[in-house]
């Protein structure tokens, strides 16, 4: 089965590289936009989604900075 | 007295670690990651560089290699080990030193010279150093924003555990934080490098003063 993590910097943490990416935006013309967050999309084929939930907290992401959610795709 | 330094995929500051320790006059020992041992290491350094190429987090992968859990073992009986750079991303990420290294405020990887004060001379990599002490180290890195939540910010400053402070904050680095030391105060982790100023060729030989305070303190 197919599983899509998504790890996100935990609220409140500040996240230089979203703040840089929100500070582009203007430039381009796109306005309105007040906050952007970067964070990263694993998938993974696997056999079962059993473990998925350790894999996250032991290696996919770091408690102390970020927060996850997965779920499987098909 | 042996020095181990610790050798993953994509360290870069090996080399310069070994150097430094056989100027220290102590032995040096690579550690290669996939080995099981530390050797018969008084002591080990986690240099800095690229461990498997930052991928996923700085230090999250490095920090599941094989040298990791005789490291751990040895951080837990106590002996000296100092994470530099991405060493000190390594040793978070291994539990070994609270909080996380996230990336630079100010868009930029900050690569130069920079003050800093040592803020404790209790731990083994310190311990020659004078309180207060003012050294000039290079710090060269995208991730050196030291984060922790204000519980264990509190913690560290109570326990007297930051042992490094930047005098101009290069980072965004929570409360001028350049590096901090474990509970029993053998783990340090700082993102300076001594040991990029460690022979009077580089310019500076300031790096010996952290160097060199192992030798004083370790058991041997």
């Amino acid at each position: 089965m197919k599983v899509r993590v998504l790890v996100r910097p935990k609220a409140g943490i500040l996240d230089p590289q979203g703040e840089a990416v929100r500070s582009a935006l203007p430039a381009l013309g796109f306005g309105g936009v007040s906050t952007v967050h970067v964070g990263r999309l694993i998938e993974m084929e696997v056999e079962t989604a059993d473990e998925v939930d350790a894999m996250c907290r032991r290696l996919l992401a770091n408690p102390t900075i970020e927060e996850y959610e997965w779920e499987v795709i098909h | 007295m042996k020095i181990g330094v610790t050798i993953f995929p994509g360290s870069n500051c090996d080399r310069d670690a070994l150097h430094a320790v056989e100027r220290m006059g102590a032995e040096p020992v690579e550690l290669w990651h996939g080995d099981a041992d530390l050797k018969g290491s008084d002591a080990v350094i986690v240099p800095g560089g690229f461990s498997y190429g930052d991928y996923l987090r700085p230090g999250a992968i490095a920090r599941f290699a094989n040298v990791m859990a005789p490291l751990e073992d040895f951080a837990r009986s106590g002996g000296p080990i100092l994470g530099v750079c991405n060493g000190f991303q390594v040793l978070t990420e291994a539990h070994l030193l609270p909080g996380a290294l996230l990336r630079n405020t100010g868009m930029r990887f900050v690569c130069r010279r920079v003050r800093v004060r040592v803020e404790s001379t209790e731990t083994l990599w310190t311990s020659s150093c004078e309180p207060g002490e003012e050294l000039t180290l290079p710090v060269a890195h995208n991730e050196g924003n030291y984060f922790a939540d204000p519980a264990t910010l509190a913690e560290l400053e109570a326990e007297d555990r930051v042992v490094l402070r930047y005098m101009e904050n290069p980072n965004g680095s929570a409360n001028n934080i350049a590096g901090i030391c474990s509970e029993g105060k053998n783990v340090v982790g700082i993102m300076p490098h001594p040991e990029r100023v460690s022979d009077p060729v580089l310019g500076s030989e300031e790096g010996m003063r952290i160097l060199r305070s192992v030798l004083a303190g370790a058991r041997v």
